[in-house]
């Protein structure tokens, strides 16, 4: 199965399975965010005629909201919470660390294509600041030298 | 005999290694031939000795914490299994002295029980709420919830028998009960408690209000960012399903309500509840004009309630102990009890449920310990993003909605966020203008524009660029944001920001000009 096969099957699952939902744009685009990891371009003129509605509408909807994204992802994305309650425990400190380690800066992939970067506004693991997610993985009260050791883990292991 | 091991399999308790606690002693027990039967229950909310593992003795449960993975063999050394005395023993978790001064409610099952088990819920008094709702009609049971006094928990606190009331008395073929869990405040994680430490309780809350006004179809808005609650609730609706609490016909009296889970996308205006129901019907998170109000025409423009998940999880007590039960706790308008969020920088983070009136000195020092730096605390922010800093002189305020209305200041979901005096207040201003430009849903101007101007004139200010001109201007967007915006998060910005410049002007640049206005 090519790529574009793959891509293409998982947009019509999508779809087939959630179309008749009340309100199924979101969920139509998670489901294909979740097999793809991104909504390619490519997919939006068929989810549009399945919902009966614009191009530029579903681009519209996929542009509003923060997680959704329209380039693939980085084989890790750290997400970094900015929140108040992570600043006040040193989040400032940690996301300027975060940044230099990985050498990008929010809403980028590295070269390599290893890791992306993401802020986050709260993470709801406020009682244990400052916190990151890394794919599904929570951490709480991450230091510099925390969030060293389980980068290096992840890169080893790819 | 197997032993009952408790380790929390709240995310927040994950995030510490609570997973690879529960592995370690599963191993430990297996190498040793011991028969412990591990249970993931939420948590108690004392997150600073999370993971905290509890073992089930005849004298009650015994809490160890914080305890990593480094620690089992040596408990098992020390023979916890029969609450052994060790260095992470802190004797019987309901003793605890954090725990003991609390009076839990909506709270009550959190951390006690395994929260995708329906017998064990139904083992701790639940349910019998919805027993004694549909032996009820629909006006009692919203008359029981209106007696009660309960106020939305979401931030805006309107009282909820009102709201339900319009919704029971406007007629349609169809009604909606939404779900408002899209806590995205920072310093708040009760709803993510709940919804990861008692799923079954909101269920039965959304069902009650479903007999109450006459809908038959739930929506549980979640955010994204809580992946763990989304796993937890999906269990537990499945659960009630299976067993007739959900469907149509419940459990034989002929009413229905179902229940389904909606994923938002991380947009933070989509906790204004109509920029909810257009995610919920599939546009952008685009703010409503209000009239009509969603009570009269919500959800696909049809009658809705829409409820944040602690008011929805304080139904069910209501329904089972009745309104006065409820109503006799708490001071003033504001009745019943409030779980509150201790975060930031605190030495004793975590939630504290108790009847409204405990200032914020008692929950700082008392509950809080003091921060967690060991400096001076300088500035609390009570509310979330979108509340007020508030300075020492303000800590012996009671927690009541009118209390903290009357110093500008709110209350909100009851997350208290600390800074200790290294905080710069300029800098939390900017901050609260930049999240507010970032999340901002574009339909009105004063808080699409206003918020990038305001970040452009605070980084003005934070340069000490012409502060005589720059401080008042500040103050008229403020005015601008606060009187022009659709709906609270253009309207409620100001709050943060005047609060951080009115009672921390020495961080904007010296006293005179911050005052001059």
């Amino acid at each position: 199965m090519t790529d574009l096969n793959g891509k293409q099957e998982a947009v019509r699952n999508a779809i087939a399975s959630l179309k008749d939902k009340p309100g199924a744009l979101l969920p139509i685009l998670h489901s294909v965010q979740d097999a793809l990891g991104y909504i390619p371009a490519e997919s939006i003129p068929e989810i549009a005629k399945a919902l009966n509605l614009s191009r530029a509408e579903v681009h519209g909807v996929i542009s509003f909201y923060h997680y959704f994204r329209e380039t693939p992802p980085g084989k890790h994305t750290v997400h970094v919470c900015r929140a108040e309650s992570c600043q006040a425990m040193g989040s400032k400190r940690l996301e300027s660390h975060v940044k230099s380690k990985l050498g990008i800066d929010y809403h980028e992939t590295t070269a390599d294509g290893k890791f992306s970067l993401e802020p986050v506004y709260c993470l709801g693991l406020c009682a244990r600041s400052p916190s990151m997610q890394i794919d599904d993985a929570v951490y709480g009260r991450v230091t510099d030298d925390r969030f060293d050791e389980i980068v290096n883990e992840l890169e080893t292991s790819l | 005999m197997s032993i009952t091991v408790y380790v929390p399999s709240d995310s927040c308790a994950v995030s510490m290694g609570a997973d690879q606690v529960a592995a370690a002693i599963s191993k430990q027990a297996q190498n040793r031939g011991l028969e412990v039967n591990i249970v993931r229950n939420g948590s108690r909310g004392m997150y600073w000795l999370e993971p905290m593992v509890e073992v089930a003795t005849a004298a009650g449960r015994v809490a160890y914490g914080p305890v990593q993975k480094s620690d089992v063999e040596g408990l098992f050394e020390a023979d916890f299994l029969n609450g052994g005395a060790h260095e992470l023993n802190l004797g019987l978790t309901e003793e605890l002295d954090y725990f003991k001064r609390q009076q839990r409610l909506t709270f009550a099952r959190v951390g006690i029980t395994d929260p995708i088990s329906l017998d064990d819920y139904i083992k701790h008094d639940g349910y019998r709420g919805l027993k004694n709702a549909l032996a009820m009609n629909s006006a009692d049971i919203v008359k029981h919830v209106t007696d009660s006094g309960l106020r939305g928990r979401g931030g805006a606190a309107f009282p909820t028998g009102i709201k339900w009331n319009t919704v029971l008395n406007t007629p349609a073929e169809q009604k909606y009960i939404i779900c408002n869990a899209d806590e995205g405040d920072s310093g708040t994680f009760s709803d993510r408690m709940i919804m990861e430490g008692d799923p079954f309780v909101l269920v039965e809350g959304m069902t009650i209000a479903g007999l109450g006004v006459g809908a038959t179809q739930g929506y549980i808005y979640l955010r994204v960012e809580y992946p763990h609650a989304e796993e937890t609730l999906n269990a537990a609706i499945a659960a009630a399903y299976e067993a007739g609490y959900l469907g149509d016909n419940i459990l034989g009296s002929g009413h229905s309500f179902h229940l389904e889970v909606r994923i938002g996308a991380g947009a933070y205006v989509c906790g204004e509840e109509t920029s909810l129901m257009e995610s919920l019907e599939g546009k952008r998170g685009l703010v409503r004009f209000k009239p009509p109000l969603p009570a009269i025409s919500g959800l696909f423009g049809k009658p809705t309630v829409v409820n944040n998940v602690i008011s929805l999880a304080s139904v069910p007590i209501i329904l089972d102990k009745g309104g006065d039960y409820y109503r006799d706790f708490g001071m003033g308008r504001s009745r019943g009890t409030l779980p509150i969020q201790l975060s930031g920088n605190i030495k004793h983070p975590g939630l504290v449920e108790s009847a409204f009136g405990l200032t914020l000195r008692e929950l700082l020092y008392d509950f809080g310990g003091g921060s967690a730096s060991g400096r001076p605390i300088r500035a609390v922010q009570v509310g979330g993003p979108l509340g007020s800093y508030m300075p020492e002189s303000q800590f012996d305020t009671p927690l009541d909605y009118e209390a903290f209305s009357a110093i500008w200041a709110v209350l909100g979901h009851g997350g208290i966020v600390v800074f200790d005096d290294t905080v710069n207040m300029a800098e939390m201003a900017r901050y609260s203008m930049e999240f507010c430009a970032v999340e901002s849903c574009g339909k009105c101007t004063p808080c699409r524009i206003g918020s990038t101007r305001g970040t452009e004139v605070m980084d003005a200010i934070i340069n000490g660029d012409n502060l005589s001109k720059n401080i008042p201007l500040l103050r008229d967007l403020c005015d601008t944001l606060l009187n022009g915006s659709l709906c609270a998060l253009g309207g409620m910005t100001p709050y943060p920001v005047l609060s951080a410049l009115n009672h921390f002007p020495e961080d904007f640049g010296g006293h005179d000009q911050a005052n001059a206005a």
